[in-house]
């Protein structure tokens, strides 16, 4: 028998070991995005009440910038964690779109009314189907579109201070250099 | 005060543990006979402080002390007693103490029964007992207190999830985990054999005992699980490729190739480095799979904690325990001797078969399992592997197997003919065919698969009968052929017919399952497979922590009517719903009722299932455990190593 | 009667081979084609959001959103595989149950065979080279000591 052959089992081991403790760095319920470098699906939704016009896709070619789309909901849980964030970025002069997902308009209404409004424009999205031609699994998740209305990167879950100075805010300022 | 009673048991016994690691491996190597003996001592004091820690742990679980936090997570003062008792093994902390319990308890069961062992090997045996309890007792002292203190207590506790109050929690995980830590000791064995360079038949008939047992546990936990997800979860799956019960099915499936490997080893010395590296891998397996359930490196609806520490600390002992053994195996496997030969078409070759294909279904159970993480390493693509997948794969390997098992205990030992074979297995092969032809008869021919399913089941059936057949018709004496044929023997049948029984129930599932689902109102009926079932009524009800919604039923099967109910309860506790299904079991197939949402306007959604044969794939699996444990009781297991039988002028040897 | 009877048959009818954990009668097509379509479609897509559940078997309000979808395609007229390359367009291979046939998953989809395979021939050539020592035969003493044990039976 050759002898090589008994050490088969333990290089295999090694090999799952380096394996494993990389897939511990990672989380598996955490989708990649398909729709990375690619544009915004097509989609056209009203705003939350008669007062506000909500957007299409095609209005993140206009104005040539490139914009956050949030996604968000009144019973989401963990909105409200990164809401405050939400305000300093909009005050910080980037455009903040929201999307109200699977929500009625009026209770959205109201849930903004309370924690502050930091979206130059909201679509709501009832029935979750541009949701779901986004990608979307869960709020609160945002989209960095660019200024030719593609979308470089999606976060999943609140931004936290560490993802807007460490990747959003670096990020945006890329794009706006870009052509 | 019994958490820290407890708290401090464990830490005496961690260190037990340690001393148990090192003493008797030294004594063993100098031939000491005073530091192997303390390796016994130390394996029963080991045992007596676990069961301490336990004893303090499940106290404070049916007193509800809250100020223990993996009480307050995991119980409620409104909880019945059975469940306060059997939340202490469900979650993380308390489950792993409960796995260190019967560790220990099985290296204190070396010390005691194994009086048949040379003292160097048992010393070596209970060193490497030592050491899996060592570094599982570092991770439960370092990293998962079950003795953690919440300050302040709360008032009251969190309440199990209520899909685990249920009689389940009770059996289920105990068996489970014995099965698992069963294997510990033929990984401990087969270390041993490997640091002393010896590997021989009486090393396998040592271990075959503990592996069946082991094996006999980890069959009946499975199928438990099975059954109560069956019950449970509403919808009458019984198996879902989830990976939490791939992380039992893949120790289960090594076990076998062991347990038959082993068989090889003890009856004819070959197989050696195969059984060896079976044993090593089999308990590898239970230690990955803890892995995987703990780290939350997977999802899994019965994932326990998810927490990456964890997987790190876990992932060093996998490194050390099975690195190491493997390792081991690299350097001292090929100067063991070499195993006996035997003829191309012999027992022994349908067994080493037996191995592959096992080892080839184990692989099919561990990509599919680990596949999104291998991948991840590799690729920023995620895929997921469900149910499809294993569809494909798992069945292709399996059915050569199960042709195979009927020939296997048909074939000489050493040396035969396929002609010899072929003529033994007659009967089976008639009774497969005739069973195809029925079923293709009966059934339209787009359920070919299904027909051999049915086939392949009753070539199982009836070839496990053949062996007893062949064995009775040549005797003259029908009585004493019946009264001296091995206990093994019928172990064996009973195991191999289970298996067909199991086949037959997971073929007719597959292929004639059928469901409705629709809104009932009280009086209307419904025909459900070849029974017809009758909402009677909606009723409120009351249970010790729940409120529920009572569905009352009549089933109607050929004119005999009997009552079925359904339950929706709500948890106030844990604000939880769970739906209890009404199944009406019977010979040929479940009649299965799930009640939903109730509807505005009096009507209630309704989820009837057909469920053909599903019992037989339970009465399969429990035949089998059966079948292992009439095997444990056969006479030859309790004798020690075999001596050479001294042989009278005249007679001969039996065989 | 006659009513209940009818209803019975339609909804005998409608109902397809194969667990049905979540769907609710709401959704259920009237078609009984393209609903066991739906079906077998919805049995082979994951729930993003669930633990290993297929949106036809989860009660996860996202399982319902794809399973309204699932049905939308199919009555619009899309094929199985159609109706499967939407939610992948939108949610990757993630959302597949049966894993996707491309190089990177070779090894998962090939690899117990070719474990069984080259595992079968590895012992194949042991078993070869271990038979290459011949049987060395009786000696004579031996032939003569079988002969008496044979000789004192009989």
């Amino acid at each position: 028998m050759t002898r090589w052959l008994y050490g088969v089992p333990v290089l295999l081991l090694a090999v799952l070991v380096a394996v494993f403790a990389h897939g511990l760095t990672k989380d598996p319920s955490r989708i990649p995005s398909t729709l990375i470098d690619r544009p915004l699906p097509p989609f056209a939704l009203a705003g939350l009440d008669a007062a506000s016009p909500g957007f299409a896709a095609a209005d993140f070619t206009a104005g040539h910038e490139p914009r956050l789309l949030n996604v968000f909901a009144s019973w989401c849980a963990a909105c409200p964690v990164e809401h405050p964030m939400l305000l300093k970025i909009a005050a910080g002069g980037t455009p903040v779109y929201g999307l109200d997902w699977k929500d009625e308009p009026a209770k959205a209404s109201a849930w903004l009314a309370q924690l502050g409004n930091p979206y130059r424009r909201i679509a709501s999205d009832p029935t979750a189907r541009t949701g779901i031609d986004l990608g979307v699994t869960g709020v609160p998740e945002t989209f960095v579109v660019d200024r030719h209305g593609r979308i470089r990167y999606k976060q999943v879950g609140p931004i936290t201070a560490a993802d807007w100075e460490g990747t959003l805010r670096p990020m945006l300022d890329r794009l706006r250099a870009e052509a | 005060m019994a958490g820290e009673i407890g708290h401090f048991a464990l830490i005496l016994a961690l260190v037990i543990a340690c001393l148990q690691s090192l003493v008797p491996m030294i004594g063993a190597g100098r031939g000491d006979p005073a530091l192997m003996a303390f390796g016994r001592a130390a394996a029963t004091l080991q045992a007596a402080f676990v069961t301490c820690a336990f004893a303090a742990l499940a106290f404070a679980f049916v007193q509800t002390d809250f100020s223990l936090a993996a009480v307050a997570s995991n119980t409620h003062s409104t909880m019945p007693l059975a469940y306060r008792f059997a939340g202490v093994w469900g979650n993380h902390e308390g489950s792993m103490l409960l796995w260190v319990l019967i560790l220990s308890v099985f290296g204190a069961a070396i010390a005691w029964y194994g009086d048949n062992l040379r003292d160097s090997f048992q010393a070596r045996v209970l060193a490497v007992q030592g050491m899996i309890g060592a570094a599982f007792l570092a991770f439960l002292l370092f990293t998962s207190n079950p003795f953690a203190r919440l300050s302040p207590a709360p008032l009251d506790g969190a309440e199990l999830n209520p899909l685990l109050q249920d009689p389940g929690l009770v059996i289920h995980p105990p068996l489970l985990y014995l099965g698992y830590v069963g294997f510990s000791v033929a990984f401990s064995f087969a270390v041993a054999a490997l640091i002393e360079g010896r590997v021989d038949a009486a090393w396998a008939r040592w271990v075959r005992p503990w592996v069946l047992a082991a094996w006999v546990c980890l069959t009946c936990g499975i199928a438990l699980g099975s059954i109560w997800a069956y019950y449970t979860l509403g919808w009458g799956g019984w198996w879902f490729w989830d990976p939490v019960e791939n992380a039992s099915l893949m120790p289960w499936l090594m076990g076998t190739a062991l347990l038959h490997s082993a068989l090889v080893l003890e009856r004819r010395g070959a197989l050696i480095g195969w059984t060896i590296l079976l044993a090593i891998l089999t308990f590898s397996l239970s230690l990955i799979g803890t892995f995987l359930v703990r780290s939350g490196i997977l999802t899994s609806v019965h994932a326990f904690a998810v927490d990456p520490r964890r997987g790190v600390f876990i992932l060093a002992i996998i490194v050390g325990a099975t690195g190491g053994a493997l390792a081991l195996f690299a350097a001292r496997a090929p100067v063991l001797a070499s195993g006996a030969l035997f003829g191309r078409v012999s027992r022994e070759t349908g067994l080493a078969l037996n191995n592959l294909f096992l080892m080839a279904l184990t692989a099919v159970v561990f990509l599919g399992t680990f596949y999104p993480v291998i991948m991840e390493a590799f690729s920023t693509d995620k895929i997921s592997v469900g149910p499809p997948y294993y569809a494909l794969t798992f069945a292709p390997i399996a059915v050569p197997l199960l042709v195979l098992v009927v020939f296997g205990p048909m074939l000489m030992w050493k040396r035969d003919t396929l002609a010899g074979v072929g003529a033994r297995v007659r009967w089976p092969l008639v009774a497969c065919g005739a069973a195809l032809a029925l079923g293709l008869a009966l059934f339209p021919v787009a359920r070919v698969t299904a027909a051999l399913g049915i086939a392949l089941a009753a070539w199982l059936v009836v070839g496990a009968g053949a062996i007893l057949a062949r064995r009775w018709r040549h005797s003259g004496d029908f009585v004493r052929a019946v009264r001296t044929t091995p206990t093994a023997t019928y172990g064996l049948v009973l195991a191999h017919a289970g298996l067909g029984l199991l086949v037959a129930g997971v073929t007719a599932m597959s292929a004639w399952q059928s469901s409705q689902v629709l809104v009932m109102h009280p009086g209307q009926r419904v025909a459900i497979g070849r029974a017809a079932v009758t909402l009677d009524a909606l009723t409120q009800g009351t249970g010790p922590n729940f409120v529920s919604l009572i569905a009352s039923f009549t089933l109607d099967r050929g004119g005999r009517e009997s009552p079925l109910v359904s339950e929706r309860r709500f948890y106030p506790a844990s604000r939880t719903q769970t739906t209890q299904a009404g199944i009406a079991p019977a010979l040929a197939g479940n009649t299965y009722v799930a009640i939903g949402e109730a509807q505005d306007g009096g009507g209630i959604v309704v989820r009837l299932y057909d469920h053909p044969l599903v019992d037989w794939i339970w009465a399969g699996a429990v035949l089998m455990a059966l079948g292992g444990t009439v095997s444990l009781a056969d006479r030859r297991f309790r004798i020690g190593a075999a001596r050479p039988a001294v042989l009278p002028a005249g007679r001969l040897a039996p065989a | 009667m006659r009513r209940l009877v009818l209803a019975a048959a339609l909804l005998l009818a409608m109902s397809s081979s194969g667990p049905a954990a979540a769907v609710l009668p709401s959704e259920q097509l009237r078609d009984p084609t393209l609903e066991a379509r739906a079906r077998t479609i919805s049995a082979t897509l994951r729930c993003v959001v669930c633990q290993n559940q297929s949106i036809d078997d989860s009660d996860a309000p996202l399982a319902h959103d794809l399973r309204v979808i699932v049905r939308e395609r199919l009555t619009a007229g899309d094929s199985d595989a159609a109706a499967v390359q939407y939610l992948v367009d939108r949610y990757g291979h993630y959302v597949l149950l049966k894993p996707p046939v491309i190089p990177a998953t070779l090894v998962l989809w090939l690899g117990p065979v070719v474990l069984l395979v080259g595992g079968g021939i590895v012992v194949a050539r042991l078993a070869a080279r271990k038979a290459r020592v011949p049987d060395a035969g009786l000696t004579a003493d031996e032939a003569a000591a079988a002969a008496r044990l044979l000789e004192g039976r009989g």
